[in-house]
């Protein structure tokens, strides 16, 4: 729920060629805290896409409630996880619930993005009124408390999936747009955007196919932070009650469903709570590895 | 300076102001789903209109906003629809609720990630820095509310050290204090860390640091006289503007444990469409975090003179 600050030095954004048989290697795979983020990464992703095969039960299958983890169904499938208080399997709602969560989360951060770098590439290359105009407005929004927002914008436009997506782009495309304006204002003074200026290119050509490319190592590190917080804010929401609408299951509502019932079938809160911290875990080790390989060189 | 606080007083205001339009064009802008909120969804055409009519909502936008506003200025913010009382009786006590919990969070929080964060950034790289950087990150990584399970699993359910909720029903009890404390600390505790221990490792390669240590000048006294001052301004900052994180890690610890505080007064109302009671809040929550913020900004100029007259 909180903004890293990417320290914007100008030595971070000239980075210098790796030499040697290195250099054809991805460099994240010299930063063991990265590789493990990346691991933990994949693995849910993997998870989400592969849900219909890896998944024992339906989602919102009924079989048989309280089942403890280990206890075999009726019909001989078992229950790893436990099931909840309607009968339904735990693990297969995980699975399922991390399908919707990562697409609902890539999803609604890639929104962001779209509207945060144009934004931002706009304010930073043109300057003057327009850049006050977008920079005041940030201004505005940031100086929001997230969550209030979203709470405020949910619960006066009811919780759907594309509401969320709506509310995350909104709350968070200034933060995006901030880096992205940063990034322009360092780049901007380039040689090859002053010939591609001598040149007679568009400005839109400039922004995105000169200045752009040249933005994406910072852009990569924030995206996975912020993939992060998206995922903690659609789980925080349907924690709330104000998330994606039930009965398909997404971590944070999951939790909140269950967790009246946690004194005696812990289960069924504390294997959601893992999966969504895990997720959230391996996007910022990802995130680290990623920010300092493209330091090291 | 004077004319660098004053500057930022004005935006202050300014922002304030701005979100105060943005809050009445989501919330108040629709009078007719006001009243639907106000008389309920089986009220009659007849009785909306009426009520529309008698609370002032044909008047014309601009000055039914200024109306509104300067009932939220002189603390006037209307009728609670689910409590029945004016909405000030019931916000004033849950906030002062919240100002327990947050300074107590703000107490433990600070000392504990500046002594973490200059204890790793000391010696960059070093076992002591791994685990501190490895540890600050795992428990940013866990959202509150799945932190709220967890460790309510631990210390609630299996050990029986604390009540499980924190109601304060009868009377104040520093007990049912911790769990909530304890929750958002973790996820403070972390974020602040890493500031505090990029801001240190930092200094510690700075020229004076180095002379320092060339001259022989034992390496406690070297950070306590010469990096650590240099090194708490950055992190100022991030330590003043927690307040405004604080007001959405509250929303959800407060729910989880049922801590009647400013948070979860929020929640409540946004839930049972109370909404002079939402509106009340939003607006102090917001008033909050631009605070903050200004005090940030000026406490940064005054601990950092190079970027006083930017």
């Amino acid at each position: 729920m909180m903004e890293f600050n990417l320290n914007l030095g100008s030595s971070e954004l000239q980075t210098r060629p790796v030499r040697g048989w290195r250099s054809r290697l991805p460099r994240i795979l010299f930063s063991p805290v990265g590789l493990i983020g990346g691991f933990i990464c994949l693995f849910w992703i993997a998870v989400s896409l592969a849900a219909p095969l890896l998944s024992p039960f339906g989602p919102t299958e009924q079989v048989t409630p309280f089942q403890t983890p280990g206890m075999i169904a009726p019909d001989g499938r078992v229950f790893w996880l436990g099931s909840d208080h309607l009968g339904r399997d735990i693990m297969s709602r995980i699975i399922w619930g991390g399908r919707r969560v990562l697409f609902f989360s890539t999803i609604a951060t890639g929104s962001a993005y779209a509207v945060g770098v144009s934004l931002g590439l706009v304010a930073g290359y043109f300057r003057g009124w327009i850049d006050d105009l977008v920079s005041s407005f940030a201004n505005v929004v940031l100086s929001f408390p997230v969550l209030v927002l979203y709470v405020v914008i949910i619960s006066t436009y009811g919780a759907s999936g594309l509401n969320i997506v709506v509310a995350v782009t909104f709350a968070s495309a200034p933060g995006i747009m901030r880096i992205v304006r940063g990034i322009v204002l360092d780049l901007r003074s380039r040689d090859y955007v002053a010939s591609a200026q001598t040149r007679g290119e568009s400005a839109a050509y400039i922004m995105f196919r000169e200045i752009l490319p040249n933005a994406t190592s910072l852009l990569i590190v924030d995206a996975c932070l912020r993939l992060g917080y998206t995922t903690i804010t659609i789980g925080v929401l349907g924690f709330l009650g104000l998330g994606l609408p039930p009965p398909q299951p997404d971590w944070g509502g999951m939790i909140n469903e269950t967790r009246a019932m946690a004194t005696f079938a812990p289960h069924m809160t504390v294997f959601p709570c893992i999966a969504i911290s895990s997720f959230v875990l391996g996007l910022n080790l990802l995130a680290d590895g990623l920010r300092e390989s493209t330091l090291i060189d | 300076m004077t004319r660098f606080i004053l500057r930022r007083l004005m935006l202050m205001v300014l922002t304030m102001l701005v979100v105060s339009i943005l809050t009445y064009l989501l919330l108040e802008i629709n009078g007719y789903s006001v009243v639907v909120k106000v008389l309920g969804p089986y009220s009659t055409d007849e009785q909306r209109v009426l009520w529309l009519e008698a609370n002032g909502y044909n008047r014309p936008v601009w000055e039914r906003y200024l109306a509104w506003l300067g009932g939220m200025i002189t603390g006037d913010f209307g009728q609670s629809l689910k409590y029945r009382v004016p909405v000030s009786d019931v916000l004033w006590p849950r906030l002062a609720n919240t100002g327990i919990l947050a300074a107590t969070v703000f107490a433990v929080m600070v000392p504990l990630s500046i002594v973490a964060g200059v204890l790793a950034g000391m010696k960059e790289g070093g076992t002591l820095d791994r685990v501190i950087s490895l540890f600050s990150i795992v428990t940013t990584s866990v959202p509150e509310f799945a932190s709220s399970v967890l460790l309510a699993f631990v210390f609630i359910l299996l050990l029986g050290w604390f009540p499980a909720t924190s109601t304060m029903s009868n009377g104040f009890d520093p007990l049912q204090l911790v769990m909530p404390a304890m929750v958002l600390i973790l996820f403070g505790f972390g974020y602040v860390a890493r500031m505090m221990r990029a801001s240190m490792a930092e200094v510690m390669q700075s020229n004076y640091v180095r002379t320092a240590i060339l001259k022989g000048m034992p390496i406690r006294r070297v950070i306590l006289l010469h990096a650590l001052r240099n090194a708490l301004i950055a992190p100022f900052t991030v330590i003043v503007l927690q307040i405004n994180w604080l007001l959405s890690g509250v929303i959800v610890v407060e729910f989880f444990f049922a801590y009647r505080g400013f948070g979860a007064l929020l929640l409540e109302s946004s839930l049972t469409q109370d909404i002079f009671m939402l509106q009340a809040c939003a607006m102090i929550s917001v008033i909050v975090a631009v605070g903050t913020q200004t005090i940030a900004d000026v406490g940064y100029g005054m601990l950092n003179p190079r970027v006083r007259f930017t």
